[in-house]
């Protein structure tokens, strides 16, 4: 039987504030535990919550950014459960009215075609602390750090057929949130994370089946791998006659398998309800119109410019403006390149793409910086470089050797142009080629295309490849053909 | 010297008649005379109360004082004070020495008041009798044999005995004006808003409220100018302006039109107590005030509507208190469930747990619409209804509670009575409004309050009506005898 999958998303987004959600205790990445967890964090009897403005201000920026609406009023509520790393007993999140109401998000698929993917909503909430189980005997240890630490979660309509629209997704809002500078984006650390949603039905089926829910996944290969692994686990169940429990599942990466963590029967009853500490927030429109006029320029809004403003293709365009520090990088490149465009571009997606993952560095990390890149790419386009030579510049600026100018000179890697010894050199290898000469007449024009290679590759051995390659084409065929 | 009112005190300090120090060992000796028979106190702060009376000798000497430095008060055992044990009445924080100051507490401090101790009250507020206490029951010292009435059972004790010459209280159902009709002080809650509620252990946050406990109005005066006001650490507290309470207190009461609801004075009253407030309202006509009847047709709702979401609200404020960071942990938990079990099984009283069961029940999913909700929605008519009846009139009178202080042990056992004894006092907590309880007169030896209800932020003309009618009456003047 042919089987549709249905996935929907909830992507925890830690917010990049600098201060907690409801406390002013710090936010910093790997402090030592319980260093950065005040008396509210603590949940100390007494203590109560005061609302930090930025994250309301970041998860309105985030909303806008996906052409969501954003109520005038929103509220805070309590989901109450008991866990040792949450210290009140429940943690301070949105139920009824969140901050950001419906949405939707436009994803690239492989094919090249774009898809529209419902946001539910998405609202802020404090995450919990950390438990160690190891390291204490047989103890837990608790680390409040993160406690308090500001989330926005996303959550998406179950638009998603396949992990890869899934991870595309993910991407997206990685994407979004990076270049609305709200998030870190950090997944290793936790930044960015997510649960999914799963179900499959048959292919002509319209009710949903049952879901599954996956949890607490942070890169976007377990977001596929999970995904994948799952569906082949329901689609086995069902054809073998069983059925899909409504359960809480836990990915493994290791063993590459879900494990289920918890039953429907055995879920909570959160007891949501207003949380009275808390009065309700309310949003001016003057608030939301002037964080309109502040929003910084979207990918798919820089996408098309590169596109008109650049001439580069659909492909390119995509993958320059798929991280905002990449796309800056472009055109920091482009703006020292003397606005070569389409070379910075081949050069940014070709060779620095390939070095950057071979280390497995960020653009950010790159040894090469754009003002590097388009010094170089400026001595192609004015012939002091050929591309092969390029090749070694950048090899050399990899490896902090000086700018282009500084590595053409201490190699000596000057291109040779000047036509009198241009003439000079192919006038050598036609005297030293005479076989050659007299085969390559002799022969009809689409054979002659082939042989010149002959030709060409003596005169850039014998100049030690600094000769215009393309000036010594014209010349040999001036030649060879009088 | 010790039946002084703040007022009185202050007076004294800044002539010279008497040290904060000597006015602070001479109540800590009231104290140890009387603590024991009482129980008013948790803890007494001898220490550091006499450290901070020779500071604030100093300050005065320097030319520092503010008109209340120097005198020493007890706080009610709810709010936390930096490196003294704050209990809130529970085994579940007989360890809990908090590491900071509540703002009120602070306040207090910044205006030169000693902290003399810290007073006993129902477990965590919950209780109007002070029976629930892990301390043991506060007495009322009109009669040992009676109740003080809760929560700030201990504070109202403490002031009716002059143990201390003023106290704090907190006031969620009406546990600041019930215990002070029923020990005869004078009890204000304010405005809910009106004082931080930063540092005051939660009980239910929509309608917690800590307000003085005194005296006189006048006193009340006094401490409101220290402690109300805005507080960036708390949410809920008022942005509105604050008034210098004694400033109107000598104002006329001609003209002022007092609403008497019919629902206050109906079926349930002991009659002595009806005559004495009847009274006590004709102090004030003699002094230029119009009375009318008005209807309150909710009131009957208000109790349902409050032990709803009263437990509602304490279910998770006290879910904190799990023996993971800080209180009592049970002996040798054998997994998470059995410390979280017995830890709390073990911490709280059986109240407490009442209460937390009650609201846990009404947040369930399935029932959440049919109790919380509704009870909200009681919460709006029981406040729509009092601003209707402020088109008319300027302040509500009525008595406080139904009947003077019941005996110990009398409805400890049947919480359903004892639900019912905060009748006339729960509505002003679900509207969010202030109200006062002044003593009224006695019946059977025990003293009786009447009750001044006004609409938000009119806590001067409260103390105002209150500091006119006792400077008519001298009920607020009575000690018991045995303090005397």
């Amino acid at each position: 039987m042919a089987w549709e999958t249905v996935i929907g998303l909830e992507v925890h987004s830690r917010l990049a504030t600098k201060s907690k959600i409801f406390s002013g205790a710090a936010t910093a990445y790997g402090a030592d535990p319980n260093t950065q967890a005040c008396a509210v964090d603590l949940g100390l009897p007494g203590v109560l919550p005061v609302l930090n403005e930025q994250a309301v201000l970041m998860a309105i920026k985030f909303g806008l950014a996906i052409n969501a609406v954003i109520p005038e009023r929103s509220i805070f509520s309590r989901k109450n459960y008991f866990y040792p790393d949450l210290p009140k007993g429940y943690q301070i999140s949105q139920f009824e009215l969140p901050i950001v109401s419906k949405g939707r998000i436009d994803i690239q698929l492989e094919d090249g075609t774009t898809k529209m993917i419902g946001i539910t909503r998405a609202h802020l909430e404090e995450d919990a602390g950390k438990s160690m189980h190891t390291g204490f005997g047989d103890q837990t240890g608790i680390d409040l750090n993160r406690a308090g630490i500001p989330l926005l979660e996303i959550v998406s309509e179950p638009d998603m057929r396949n992990a890869k629209e899934a991870v595309a997704y993910m991407k997206k809002i990685h994407a979004l949130v990076r270049y609305l500078e709200i998030c870190d984006g950090n997944m290793q650390e936790g930044s960015l994370r997510c649960d999914v949603n799963v179900s499959v039905r048959p292919q002509d089926q319209k009710a949903l089946g049952t879901r599954t829910e996956l949890k607490n996944i942070n890169s976007f290969r377990f977001v596929e791998q999970a995904i994948n692994i799952e569906i082949e686990r329901q689609i086995d169940i069902i054809e073998n006659g069983g059925e899909i429990i409504q359960e809480t599942r836990l990915y493994d990466s290791v063993k590459n398998e879900t494990r289920s963590m918890r039953s429907k029967e055995e879920a909570n009853d959160y007891r949501y309800f207003p949380d009275p500490d808390l009065l309700p927030v309310q949003i001016k429109p003057d608030l939301i119109a002037k964080i309109r006029n502040e929003l910084p320029e979207l990918p798919n809004a820089k996408k098309q410019r590169f596109m008109t403003e650049f001439r580069l293709s659909n492909y390119d365009s995509g993958v320059l403006t798929a991280q905002k520090e990449m796309a800056d990088y472009f055109e920091v490149c482009v703006a020292t390149a003397a606005g070569e465009a389409k070379l910075s571009a081949n050069w940014i997606t070709g060779e620095l793409y390939a070095a950057l993952n071979k280390e497995n560095k960020d653009i950010t990390e790159s040894p090469v910086s754009a003002e590097l890149l388009g010094g170089m790419i400026k001595r192609i386009k004015d012939g002091t470089l050929s591309g092969k030579m390029a090749k070694q510049v950048f090899a050399g600026m990899w490896n902090g050797e000086g700018d282009a100018d500084a590595i053409i000179a201490s190699k000596g890697l000057q291109q040779v142009t000047d036509t009198n010894a241009i003439e000079k050199l192919v006038d050598d290898v036609i005297a030293n080629s005479q076989a050659q000469v007299e085969q390559y007449q002799n022969s009809k024009p689409d054979k002659q295309s082939k042989l010149i290679g002959y030709f060409v590759g003596q005169a850039m051995k014998q100049s030690k490849g600094t000769a215009n390659p393309q000036q010594v084409n014209d010349s040999l065929q001036k030649k060879l053909n009088r | 010297m010790y039946q002084s009112t703040l007022a009185q005190l202050s007076t004294a300090l800044e002539s010279g008649q008497i040290s904060s120090a000597e006015l602070t060992r001479l109540y800590l000796a009231r104290c140890h005379k009387f603590n024991n028979s009482l129980n008013c106190f948790i803890t007494l702060n001898e220490e550091l109360a006499l450290q901070q009376a020779k500071y604030a000798d100093k300050q005065r000497m320097a030319g520092n004082a503010t008109p209340l430095t120097g005198i020493p008060v007890a706080q009610k055992d709810i709010f936390c004070t930096n490196g003294i044990k704050t209990s809130c009445g529970s085994k579940m924080l007989d360890n809990f020495i908090a590491p900071y100051d509540a703002t009120i507490i602070e306040r207090m401090n910044a205006a030169g008041l000693i902290i003399l101790g810290k007073t006993n009250m129902d477990e965590f507020a919950m209780g109007s009798s002070n029976e629930t206490s892990f301390y043991g029951p506060v007495k009322n010292p009109w009669d040992k044999n009676h109740v003080p009435g809760g929560s700030s059972g201990g504070s109202a004790s403490a002031v009716a005995a002059r143990l201390c010459p003023a106290a704090t209280g907190t006031d969620t159902g009406g546990s600041i004006r019930q215990p002070a009709s029923f020990c005869g002080v004078t009890g204000l809650k304010p405005t809910y808003g009106r004082v931080s509620r930063y540092g005051m252990i939660a009980f239910a946050s929509s309608l917690d409220q800590a307000g003085p406990m005194t005296q006189t109005a006048e006193d009340a005066a006094l401490m409101m100018n220290v402690i109300a006001g805005f507080d960036q650490r708390d949410s809920t507290s008022a942005a509105h302006p604050v008034d210098d309470y004694t400033a109107g207190l000598n104002d006329s009461v001609a003209g002022l039109r007092i609403g008497l609801p019919t629902q206050y004075f109906g079926e349930g009253l002991d009659s002595d107590i009806a005559k004495l407030i009847e009274d006590g309202i004709k102090e004030l006509e003699k002094l230029g005030a119009t009375c009318r009847e008005i209807e309150l047709p909710n009131t009957a709702l208000s109790i349902p509507a409050y032990y709803v979401v009263a437990p509602a609200e304490c279910s998770s404020n006290l879910s904190r208190f799990d023996g993971v960071r800080f209180g009592y942990r049970c002996e040798d938990p054998k997994d998470m469930s059995d410390l979280y079990l017995r830890s709390r099984g073990e911490g709280f009283g059986k109240e407490v747990k009442r209460r937390i069961m009650i609201g846990t029940y009404v947040l369930s999913a399935g029932y959440y619409e049919a109790y919380y909700l509704k009870a909200q929605r009681v919460r709006h008519l029981i406040s729509d209804e009092f601003q209707t009846a402020f088109n008319d009139i300027d302040v509500i009178a009525s008595p406080t509670t139904t009947a003077a202080a019941f005996k110990l042990n009398e409805k400890i056992n049947d919480p359903i009575s004892m639900y019912f004894s905060d009748i006339y006092t729960v509505s002003a907590n679900l509207a969010g409004l202030p109200a006062i309880s002044i003593p009224a007169g006695f019946v059977k030896q025990l003293p009786v309050g009447m009750q001044l209800i006004g609409n938000y932020f009119t806590e001067s003309r409260l103390l105002n009506i209150a500091h006119q009618y006792q400077k008519m009456t001298d009920w607020h003047q009575q000690v018991p005898r045995e303090f005397q």
